[in-house]
């Protein structure tokens, strides 16, 4: 396991659990994690997508799906994990915060053994579970990005977004020991964009960010750009993924490298 | 583990348990005292062995077998409640100073006097242990972030205001460098990497001038003007352009 260094091993035929996360909002993180869900599922890989974004959850708005029962409902005990789990055109499955949720804005005992509880629950049933986490690094994203094998960072190249992305890599190689952390720039102008940013964040990272081992300095992956594609607009304006409407756009065909990448 | 049938007991070699016992200054009460069946005594010895191995020789408090467990347990806690926790690696100064100077004798006399000092800084929820040499660990549950540097200076003084009295007469003046590090609230870790971010806190008390204590800074998500000047270097995405 390449994450924090969790206290136990990782079971036989459990998912890969990635947190998709990104210090500032409004970046692309719920539209990184759909998109990457269907291109993964069209890979023949069992998907789910958990809407890890509690407070101020927007899956359901990206998927335009209002499902009655939800995470909430699980968590409150109403329903079973089951019920809530609802199939995406796509795909892919998905679990929806659903409102509700704002009294699971703060971190509590209950809270983060019912996130656990629900995570270990479903992990034996898909190959890969995507963590849509909340903006910010407030205690439930860390937690919620701490129960995850791997950490993918979404940024755009705007200069708050970078400077938000290299906050919660700072924190994150700070408080979770994470060694390894792949980052997907989105909304790239020019081919090759996310190249350079990668680059110049790995540099600002080499140079102010100390790794508690000197031997296993932190290192960032690129696992992808995303080119601004008006594509993405259109679909979005539909309430339709990218992906599943034009899967030949330049935005989903990157997406399928993405996956291409992520299964190797 | 099926434990013996006390009929059985009388048939375990004890001896060399029971001499262990002794010579810790555990006294047990006779073999078949009244109201003593033989399975009661057989875990007075077994409690007496246990206790044994969970304690430091030298100073009488708990050893490093001790601590790991009390880190394991406190690493869960931490993660299911949210509370915050601190860990102290506390270490004599120029220990091989005083080895080399008064003799081994005098560096025991050190050890366990700072041991006493340390054990009476703490609360009885504390865990404090002898982790090593001339390295104490402390394990301070619920100790808000706040308070965290002056418990570990209130740690330092009481050492340092205590020197230790030769049976000659003459004072040994002990100092401690202490090094200290906060579990990550809610977050899964593991105990080595608590142990280690002490460490490393300690190592950098001893390497600004010991008799200091200096804990790990709550992970900082300011960017500085230096790190935004370096993220957004403007080179680069230039090169891009051309």
């Amino acid at each position: 396991m390449s994450g924090a260094d969790a206290t136990n091993p990782k079971p036989a035929r459990r998912a890969t659990v990635m947190a998709v996360t990104s210090g500032k909002g409004g970046v692309g993180k719920t539209f990184v994690s759909a998109n990457l869900a269907v291109a993964l599922a069209r890979r023949g890989e069992r998907v789910l997508v958990l809407d890890a974004d509690l407070g101020l959850a927007n899956l359901d708005v990206v998927l335009n799906l209002f499902p009655k029962i939800t995470l909430h409902d699980v968590f409150t005990g109403k329903h079973t994990l089951d019920e809530a789990i609802v199939a995406v055109p796509g795909g892919f499955s998905a679990l929806l915060a659903g409102s509700g949720m704002v009294e699971y804005s703060r971190m509590t005992p209950e809270l983060r053994e019912r996130l656990t509880q629900v995570i270990d629950e479903v992990a034996p049933r898909f190959d890969r579970i995507l963590l849509d986490t909340g903006a910010g690094i407030s205690d439930v994203v860390l937690y919620t990005v701490s129960l995850a094998d791997e950490v993918v960072i979404v940024a755009t190249p705007e200069p708050t977004s970078l400077t938000d992305a290299y906050a919660t890599i700072k924190v994150l190689a700070a408080q979770q020991n994470r060694r390894s952390l792949r980052v997907v720039i989105n909304q790239v102008l020019r081919a090759g964009e996310g190249r350079v940013i990668r680059g110049q964040l790995q540099a600002v990272v080499d140079r102010f960010v100390t790794p508690l081992d000197p031997e296993s300095p932190v290192k960032l992956e690129l696992l992808g750009e995303i080119p601004s594609d008006p594509a993405v607009r259109e679909a979005i304006k539909r309430r339709q993924l990218v992906s599943t409407v034009s899967p030949g756009a330049p935005s989903a065909q990157a997406f399928g490298m993405l996956a291409g990448k992520l299964c190797g | 583990v099926q434990a013996p049938a006390p009929t059985t007991s009388h048939r375990l070699r004890l001896d060399a348990a029971l001499r262990l016992l002794q010579q810790a200054g555990i006294t047990l009460p006779q073999r078949g005292e009244a109201g003593l069946d033989d399975a009661a005594w057989l875990q007075l010895v077994v409690d007496g062995l246990c206790d044994l191995s969970s304690r430091d020789a030298l100073t009488g408090l708990g050893n490093r077998r001790a601590f790991e467990i009390a880190l394991a347990r406190e690493v869960d806690r931490v993660a299911r409640a949210g509370e915050p926790a601190l860990v102290l690696m506390v270490d004599i100064d120029h220990f091989k100073r005083v080895n080399d100077t008064w003799g081994h004798a005098v560096g025991d006399d050190v050890i366990r006097s700072v041991g006493r000092a340390l054990a009476d800084c703490i609360r009885p929820m504390d865990t404090i242990a002898r982790f090593g040499g001339e390295e104490f660990a402390l394990i301070l549950p619920n100790c808000p972030p706040a308070f965290g540097q002056s418990v570990a200076e209130r740690i330092r003084l009481k050492v340092e205001n205590r020197p230790v009295t030769l049976p000659a007469g003459d004072l040994v003046k002990v100092t401690v460098s202490i090094g200290g590090a906060f579990a990550p609230q809610w977050v899964r870790s593991s105990a080595a990497l608590w142990v280690e971010r002490a460490d490393r806190e300690l190592f950098r008390a001893k390497a600004s001038g010991r008799n200091r204590a200096c804990l790990e800074q709550p992970p900082i998500s300011d960017v500085s003007a230096e790190e935004k000047g370096m993220l957004f270097g403007t080179s680069t995405l230039q090169d891009l352009e051309s």
